[in-house]
């Protein structure tokens, strides 16, 4: 299967592994991982979590969604991904872009696969209405579109949902580093702004 | 274009040289305790975190104990999702293994995650050497490798210089290697952002070989998951035709429901955050989207040999958060460059010797960088218990030198030798009958002239000559009682009369 240096290099790691545990029980006992008490009001919660991070969240109702996102917009150049069901004008539809070609773009939306609560997450599984990773990583400005009804407690929660064969981008605020001095600052490389459109009926 | 570690001298006289730094000092207690406090906030609001720390060691204990089977589970899945795995045993192994998938493709420069593995085998170095230029997309390794330094902090690499210093760094070397900085460039950590931003920029965009590490390996599903906050991570694993990632053996969790604690204790832990800005997974080749040719190199490079290690096994847990290098009084003080190798800190001191021995004197001098005070052990999100295995490694220490002919340099030969003696007194009941009436005098004496008292009244000696000073010098030295154990016994027939 190797193609490079160390053909043997297997069989060996492998060998030392085994020896090295020889004698060892193999049994663990793993306890289970702590989950919090059930909530209500997850979607507040989600909503000041996300916030922390000092990314934008718009509330809104199915009716008027396009109208907010359209807002959000503004004037900007804008790519969606394929089978995002809503209509921006003067939309870019993702046909295989390429980096360059998204470096020039402004603006992106989408939707998510899933929104945590307890940590302000979004989870994109980049399929239809959520497009190709890269569309989401060039552009400045990410609007990103979460149904109330897919938002969950925790972390164990999200994991039990999304489907690991699939490439999975957590997004947690906009891009952000503290290698300097500890010093937060938010849009390094990612979008620097993210605006998350939470809609309720 | 960056330095290196080796012939670094041992912990004693690289801490005495940084604690003479007060600028580095002052660099380091602010990161430090800005970083503490973030993180024991973050931790305060997770109600049975005690738990959660219980889980996450068990994922990584039980991986680690069936460790052969859980790799040949990884490596299938990896190949069924059309990855290619390959294995090497060191980091000469590894190294060449990257520089051919790199070659292969006429790539005369690879961008790079952050990545804790590929640091370990001087990855950049040999690429270097190869003609491939390695480039650090992270912020802080961008500002190390930019001013030919050495990391200092496995989270914050940089944590040891300043927005200053940064700047100068920015200003005199960007344009040699690509876009320079801009000419109004300030020392706002934004601005210096900002900078990078457009700096990498070209770079990210150009790249044909993406090289990156991987926080965990899921092996029934043969997913690699990078954390990361900036952005970089993403840029390197989606942007390039391939990606090439180098993975220690002991990042393997068994299944994906077990990436459930890691991730709640991760970044808490390492950032102080609920969550880190970006969590990448992918488990292979996703066709039409990212790298379409996908590697995966299993490195043990040591690994294999601490797993050896009852006591120390335990230390593979790590998931290199950096939470142990934030708490430790010794760290705070003298900086990550004194240990020597790019795992600093208490992890550090436990991980260097169990990955290569303590033969050489550097490496068995990191067991001893440790008061043993436990704040470690405290804040682990795996709970290694870091004293304990730091007081197993310094028993290696004295195991492996013991046939020394000459006790080894630095400062514990003095000890070795009053242990030598110790050993001599007390193997022989009548020599310890001489060396005790000895010591009762001695205790008599201080107990009447001493001037120094110990909480209780127990009189203490003050400042011993010789080679004893280095002794007294730092800690109290109690009067021995007046009478053994064995004078008390003969005197009173065990307490009878």
């Amino acid at each position: 299967m190797t193609s490079t240096p160390g053909g043997g290099a297997r069989d060996e790691v492998l060998g030392r592994v085994r020896s090295a545990l020889s004698g060892v029980s193999p049994a663990v006992e793993v306890p289970p991982a702590p989950r919090a008490a059930a909530r209500d009001d997850l979607v507040d919660l989600f909503t000041e979590r996300v916030e922390d991070y000092r990314a934008v969240v718009t509330a809104t109702t199915r009716a008027d969604l396009a109208d907010v996102v359209a807002r959000a917009v503004g004037a900007a150049t804008v790519v969606v991904p394929a089978g995002l069901d809503l209509d921006i004008p003067g939309a870019v539809v993702d046909d295989g872009l390429t980096a360059a070609e998204l470096d020039a773009i402004d603006c992106v939306v989408t939707r998510a696969a899933v929104g945590i609560a307890e940590t302000g997450t979004i989870v994109l599984d980049h399929g239809p209405g959520q497009g190709r990773r890269i569309i989401t990583l060039v552009p400045d400005r990410h609007v990103c579109i979460v149904d109330a009804a897919q938002v969950v407690a925790d972390v164990p929660d999200a994991i039990e949902l999304l489907d690991p064969a699939r490439p999975l981008t957590w997004v947690s605020g906009p891009s952000a580093t503290s290698d300097i001095e500890l010093d937060r600052v938010e849009g390094v490389h990612g979008p620097r702004t993210l605006h998350v459109v939470l809609v309720a009926d | 274009m960056s330095g290196t570690f080796v012939g670094m001298p041992a912990f004693p006289t690289a801490a005495r040289a940084a604690l003479g730094d007060t600028q580095l000092r002052r660099n380091l207690a602010h990161a430090t305790h800005t970083i503490r406090d973030k993180r024991a906030r973050v931790v305060a609001e997770v109600e049975d975190w005690e738990e959660l720390r219980l889980a996450g060691a068990g994922v990584k204990e039980a991986a680690l104990r069936d460790l052969a089977t859980h790799l040949e589970t990884l490596e299938a899945a990896l190949t069924r999702a059309g990855a290619t795995v390959h294995w090497a045993r060191d980091a000469e192994e590894a190294c060449a293994i990257v520089a051919a998938i790199a070659k292969r493709h006429g790539a005369d420069e690879v961008v790079k995650v952050k990545s804790m593995a590929t640091q370990e085998i001087g990855l950049n170095e040999a690429l270097e050497a190869v003609g491939i230029a390695a480039w650090e997309t992270d912020l802080a390794e961008l500002i190390v490798q930019l001013g030919e330094d050495l990391p200092s902090h496995i989270l914050v690499p940089a944590i040891h210089r300043n927005r200053a210093e940064v700047r100068e760094i920015f200003r005199r070397r960007m344009g040699a290697v690509g876009r320079p900085a801009p000419d109004d460039l300030t020392d706002e950590p934004a601005v210096l952002a900002g900078a990078a931003r457009e700096h990498l920029r070209e770079k990210f965009l150009r790249a044909k070989v993406g090289v990156s590490g991987a926080n965990f390996a899921v092996a029934d599903t043969g997913t690699l998951v990078v954390v990361e906050s900036e952005g970089n991570g993403r840029m390197c694993l989606t942007l390039p035709e391939v990606l090439v990632s180098v993975v220690g053996i002991e990042k393997v969790v068994a299944t994906w429901s077990d990436l459930d604690p890691m991730l709640r204790l991760l970044p808490r832990s390492s950032t102080g955050e609920r969550m880190n800005p970006y969590t990448s997974t992918w488990s292979g080749v996703t066709p039409g989207d990212g790298p379409q040719e996908v590697h995966v190199v299993l490195l043990d490079n040591g690994r294999t040999r601490a797993l050896a290690d009852d006591v120390g096994r335990q230390a593979l847990r790590c998931i290199r958060c950096s939470a142990c290098l934030n708490v430790c009084p010794v760290y705070e003080r003298v900086g990550g460059h004194a240990y020597g190798s790019v795992y600093p800190g208490p992890i550090g001191a436990i991980l260097n010797p169990l990955l290569r021995g303590v033969s050489d004197e550097q490496t068995a001098s990191l067991p001893y960088a440790s008061s043993l005070c436990g704040a470690c052990f405290e804040v682990c999100p795996v709970r290694i218990d870091i004293p304990s295995v730091l007081v197993d490694q310094r028993a290696a220490v004295v195991d492996a030198h013991r046939g020394d002919r000459i006790p080894r340099r630095g400062s514990h030969w003095q000890e070795a030798v009053a242990m030598r003696a110790a050993a001599w007194t007390f193997s022989d009941a009548r020599r310890l009958g001489w060396a005790e009436r000895a010591s009762g005098l001695a205790g008599r004496v201080l107990g009447r002239f001493s001037r120094t008292t110990l909480p209780g009244g127990r009189a203490a000696a003050g400042r011993l000559p010789g080679p004893g000073a280095a002794w007294t010098g730092a800690r109290d030295l109690p009067a021995p009682p007046p009478e053994s154990f064995r004078e008390w016994w003969d005197r009173t027939d065990g307490g009878r009369s």
